[in-house]
């Protein structure tokens, strides 16, 4: 890991520098870049020109026709995104978004901001496929694609989590997520991917899940859990596993799965479906939510994506409910029923519990968690004990994908509030669809990377320490698997003292189970209120 | 160097015309041929780009939602900021295109030692937009009293709304001077503003000076030195009924003004002022967030290399079945 | 080649193609021959040298001008005496001098306002205040 200077020596310039943005060369900086994409990897899932290469080599290692390659794909795509296009074309360059991307404004590098980052295709656009740049070249803001562009590319487009949040500030809607997603795509096609996306890819793609965790491995560790929630609550959950005929097939980021405090919130799933008798089941084959493909490319995002519907499909069940996670609900909200669909073969989410038909799902057959614990909460079918979470002061902090990929931001309010007493906002312009990303999302959160994070984590941070200060926040929820394992490091960096959780671990928390002990600790074994005295009754 | 290049690209514009008409007497050519020109090179242009755009799909909906989704009936949808419905995307549509909504959630970020960052009211971006944009259009509307006779009504109203003050005579416009406030905020702002002055390209100076060239003309005209109007409609007349005639004694300010507006219209299709029409056509704004309600194709959706089942099974049985995990084949 | 989403990009386009170009249809077939100011009234036929108070083509253009002019003058400064460049000395009147000679409104005046699009009875605002001289028709 490269070392990260402390918070207070972290230098940060918004002043551009002296020389023009096309004549000033990247610079690879160990902590801001991510290590390439190892061949294997590539192999895995015939991704072309698997090599052995790093970011800081002189020589990529590109087959000889590799600009031919690159425009030919960017016509490409001109053709079949009409998005790319209009981006490419309508820019005015106002700057409304240049201080809207937190990886601008925790790094002052100009080349951040949502329009250069763009312009760093527009130019190679305009130089390529439009007449005035063709004719009059730079004056017409057109540049030649050269190596130390393309190596500019990668840095930058590796550099943006595709949280949108510069999109919703824009007068015409430029999306600088599309840009990069396809700007990735072009890297991919010559192999420069970073390895920490195209692992997971290449996992998901043979194992079920970005971890690579085997059938039997997967298993395991969710039977892990079931006895932690034993030793805490006393109660024996039942899950099973790539059963046929269960009612609802359940997918979750296998990050819950594996690395704490995800694991916290995989018990409140269990201990959530076990009280309410829930007839479902895990699949160890479709055993991931998210989708690093969406990070590589829309055919890697859709050939990962499809084992959720071919699993609903073998396993024969209704309806598909999903965990807590960011990116996969922009997969599963905007491309997977376009991509991979029709669903037909499932039926409208119907809660057994409730009754109520989720008819904002109809097509898709697939209905988040917290849609779902929402309508029961509502119903009145949970017994919840809010003051167990007494302990924890939380705020809530909307992850990029629901929030500007679907709009998702009442539900976990509402669960939140009917699960814990203290609950504080972040400021009006740092949550809902103002949110700021973590710093680390769209499959950049690897060490490597980690000066780079923490600063495009200084926005969402500098808006809790805001809340920690004001109301003592010490508790940082989400619904996110990706925010979980990064907003921690980010907590302990900018502000300590606030730890990280998903919306269900203060479920598991609040969730009074019919038949539990009396419980003495929360899910992470710590006290709850009134009861730190106890410990040592359990020595 | 944009500066630089675009303010000369305008003032050789203006000498063009001034010697052109004074010196070389090519009246004909500035009141005629080249407004034909220009207007049709706007009109195939506009439609080409248009068409251009229209030829690529959108193969996903990829609405930036920026309020709450249809979601629990007990939940309210923000029915305008994330739609579900085509009446939503006009209203929300209608309230980008006609009041620029994005833009006024802007904000300004201040970075303070620490580091901490505050967030400073930002509005002036959207001010100076909106004046600039609805005056030039009002402008516009104004300037068809020189194209059409009998002068319809609306035309007159506009008129009489914006010169409402009855301030001097000629009464000043207000949007005469707004239009030129606002360019010059926009021209200001992008000079010195460190990041936008950084991001600038020659064709983001260009259309300003060309606009504010513009202005200044068409004030000068109206309000200082005149040029003979009933004269400008005839030629202005002549034009939109091709009986294209050039009246003798026209001032060459007129031909100046005419001549930049020409050259804004022919521009306009090969540049970012296209944002007129590419704003309508913005997948992250002009589409409706109900893709998990309805099925939107996509007309290039070809099938893709999946890691079926069958094989995921054939690799784990073993382990899958050592495991107790149900297998399809034993 | 194909064009999605046709029938909204079209329909639109075509409503914006016909707005930018309602002069040219919005005239179509109208006859607009330029206006034809009348100089036949009785006062001047009579002159024996037909001549405005400026040259014609000033007053064309800076008429409105001259009138702001005068009625400051009357009004503000008590002075009613213009001195034209010929030495000429004028009474400043727009009822009692222009429309003298002028007697034909709608014939003169009204002719070019309309023509370049003012308001017949608004602007210019001459006649919220004077009265209009009666024409004989």
């Amino acid at each position: 890991m490269a070392n990260v200077p402390k918070p207070n020596e972290l230098v940060i310039d918004h002043r551009p520098p002296a020389t023009g943005w096309m004549d000033t060369p990247v610079e690879f900086r160990p902590g801001t870049w991510c290590y390439a994409a190892k061949p294997k990897n590539l192999e895995a899932v015939g991704l072309p020109n698997p090599r052995e290469w790093s970011p800081i080599d002189d020589d990529w290692k590109l087959p000889d026709n590799w600009k031919q390659i690159v425009l030919e794909g960017l016509r490409e795509r001109l053709e079949k995104y009409r998005s790319l296009r209009i981006f490419m074309d309508i820019c005015v360059r106002c700057g409304a978004c240049s201080d809207k991307c937190h990886f601008f404004i925790g790094s002052g590098d100009p080349k951040n901001m949502p329009v250069l980052r763009a312009e760093l295709l527009r130019s190679v656009y305009r130089r390529n496929f439009t007449t005035a740049g063709k004719i009059l070249g730079k004056i017409a803001g057109g540049r030649e694609l050269t190596m130390s562009v393309f190596k500019e590319w990668f840095y930058y487009f590796f550099q943006c989590t595709e949280c949108r949040r510069c999109s919703l500030f824009c007068p015409y809607g430029i999306d600088t997520a599309e840009i990069t997603i396809i700007g990735r795509e072009l890297l991919n096609l010559l192999g420069c991917n970073i390895d920490w996306i195209a692992g997971p890819v290449a996992n998901c793609y043979h194992n079920g899940n970005h971890l690579g965790i085997q059938p039997h491995a997967f298993k395991d560790m969710i039977e892990f859990f079931v006895d932690e929630i034993e030793a805490v609550t006393g109660v024996r959950v039942e899950p099973t596993f790539n059963r046929k005929g269960a009612e609802i097939l359940f997918i979750t980021p296998s990050g819950d799965v594996f690395a704490d405090p995800g694991t916290y919130t995989l018990m409140g799933y269990l201990m959530l479906f076990h009280e309410i008798g829930l007839d479902y089941t895990w699949s160890t084959y479709a055993s991931e939510g998210g989708n690093f493909g969406l990070f590589t490319s829309h055919e890697m995002m859709k050939r990962l994506n499809a084992k959720m519907y071919a699993e609903a499909r073998r396993l024969g069940v209704k309806w598909i409910l999903g965990g807590e996670c960011g990116h996969m609900w922009r997969v599963i909200n905007q491309y997977m029923d376009t991509m991979n669909g029709p669903a037909d073969f499932l039926e409208v989410p119907k809660s057994p519990i409730t009754g109520t038909v989720f008819d904002n799902a109809k097509s898709t057959k697939m209905t988040h968690i917290v849609e779902f614990t929402a309508d029961l909460i509502k119903h009145g079918k949970l017994k919840l004990d809010p003051s167990r979470n007494d302990n924890h002061v939380v705020t809530y902090h909307d992850s990029c994908n629901p929030a500007r990929g679907m709009g998702f931001f009442e539900e976990p309010r509402y669960v939140l509030k009917n699960v814990c007493n203290h609950f504080y906002e972040m400021p009006p312009n740092t949550i809902r669809e103002q949110t700021f990303c973590c710093g680390s999302g769209s499959g950049l959160n690897t060490d490597e990377f980690m000066e780079m994070r923490m600063r495009g984590g200084l926005p969402r941070a500098n808006a809790v320490r805001h809340v920690h200060e004001q109301h003592g926040v010490n508790m940082l929820s989400c619904i996110c698997a990706i925010d979980r394992a990064v907003l921690t490091a980010s907590m302990n960096y900018w502000v300590p003292g606030v730890e990280v959780s998903g919306v269900h671990e203060l479920v598991g928390n609040a969730l009074v189970m019919e038949g539990e002990m009396e419980r003495t600790t929360d899910l992470r074994g710590e006290p709850l209120p009134g009861m730190e005295d106890s410990d040592d009754e359990d020595l | 160097m944009g500066i630089k290049f675009s303010l000369l690209t305008v003032v050789a514009l203006v000498l063009a015309v001034f010697l052109g008409v004074k010196a070389a007497g090519l009246q004909y050519f500035f009141g005629v041929i080249f407004p034909y020109a220009a207007i049709f090179i706007f009109l195939v242009g506009f439609i080409y780009r248009i068409l251009k755009w229209a030829r690529s799909p959108v193969p996903f909906r990829i609405p930036t939602t920026a309020g709450q989704q249809k979601s629990l009936p007990w939940i309210k949808q923000n029915k305008i900021d994330n739609p579900s419905t085509t009446a939503g995307v006009v209203a929300r549509m209608a309230l980008e295109v006609l009041l620029f909504r994005s833009l006024f959630r802007n904000t300004k970020v201040e970075l303070r030692e620490g580091p901490k960052i505050a967030y400073q009211w930002e509005k002036w971006l959207w001010l100076a937009g909106l004046a600039f944009h609805w005056s030039f259009f009002i402008i516009l509307v104004r300037h068809l009293r020189f194209f059409t006779e009998p002068v319809p009504f609306f035309v007159h109203m506009t008129d009489r709304l914006d010169g409402f003050l009855q301030v001097g005579l000629p009464g000043i416009y207000i949007t005469d001077l707004l239009f030129l406030a606002a360019v010059t905020y926009l021209f200001i702002r992008r000079v010195v503003i460190p990041q936008v002055r950084y991001i600038s390209l020659p064709a983001d100076y260009f259309p300003l000076f060309l606009l504010m060239a513009l202005g200044l003309t068409g004030v000068l005209m109206r309000y200082f030195t005149k040029v003979d109007v009933v004269k400008v409609k005839e030629l202005a007349l002549g034009l939109v009924t091709f009986q294209p005639k050039v009246p003798e004694g026209i001032g060459v300010l007129f031909y100046i003004h005419f001549f930049l507006i020409c050259t804004l219209f022919a521009y306009f299709p090969f540049s970012k002022l296209m944002h007129l029409g590419g704003v309508f056509l913005s997948p992250t704004r002009n589409l409706p967030n109900d893709s998990r309600m309805k099925r939107h194709i996509n007309p290039w959706n070809y099938p893709v290399k999946v890691h079926t089942y069958a094989e995921y099974e054939d690799h784990f049985r073993d382990k899958m079945i050592e495991a107790g995990l149900p297998v399809e084949k034993e | 080649m194909k064009i999605y989403n046709a029938k909204p990009i079209l329909i639109g386009l075509a409503i914006f193609i016909g707005l930018a170009t309602f002069p040219l249809w919005f005239n179509m077939g109208k006859a607009a021959p330029p206006p034809d100011p009348k100089l036949d009234t009785p006062v001047i036929q009579r002159m024996a040298v037909k001549q405005c108070i400026m040259p014609k083509d000033q007053m064309r253009t800076e008429h409105m001008q001259l009138l702001n002019d005068w009625r400051t003058e009357v009004v503000r400064n008590n002075n009613r005496i213009y001195t034209a460049s010929d030495g000429k000395q004028y009474n400043m009147s727009l009822q009692n001098e222009c429309m003298n000679c002028h007697s034909n409104k709608s014939q003169f005046c009204d002719q070019c306002h309309i023509y370049a699009g003012l308001q017949a009875d608004a602007t210019p605002y001459c006649w919220t205040c004077h009265i209009a001289p009666k024409e004989n028709k």
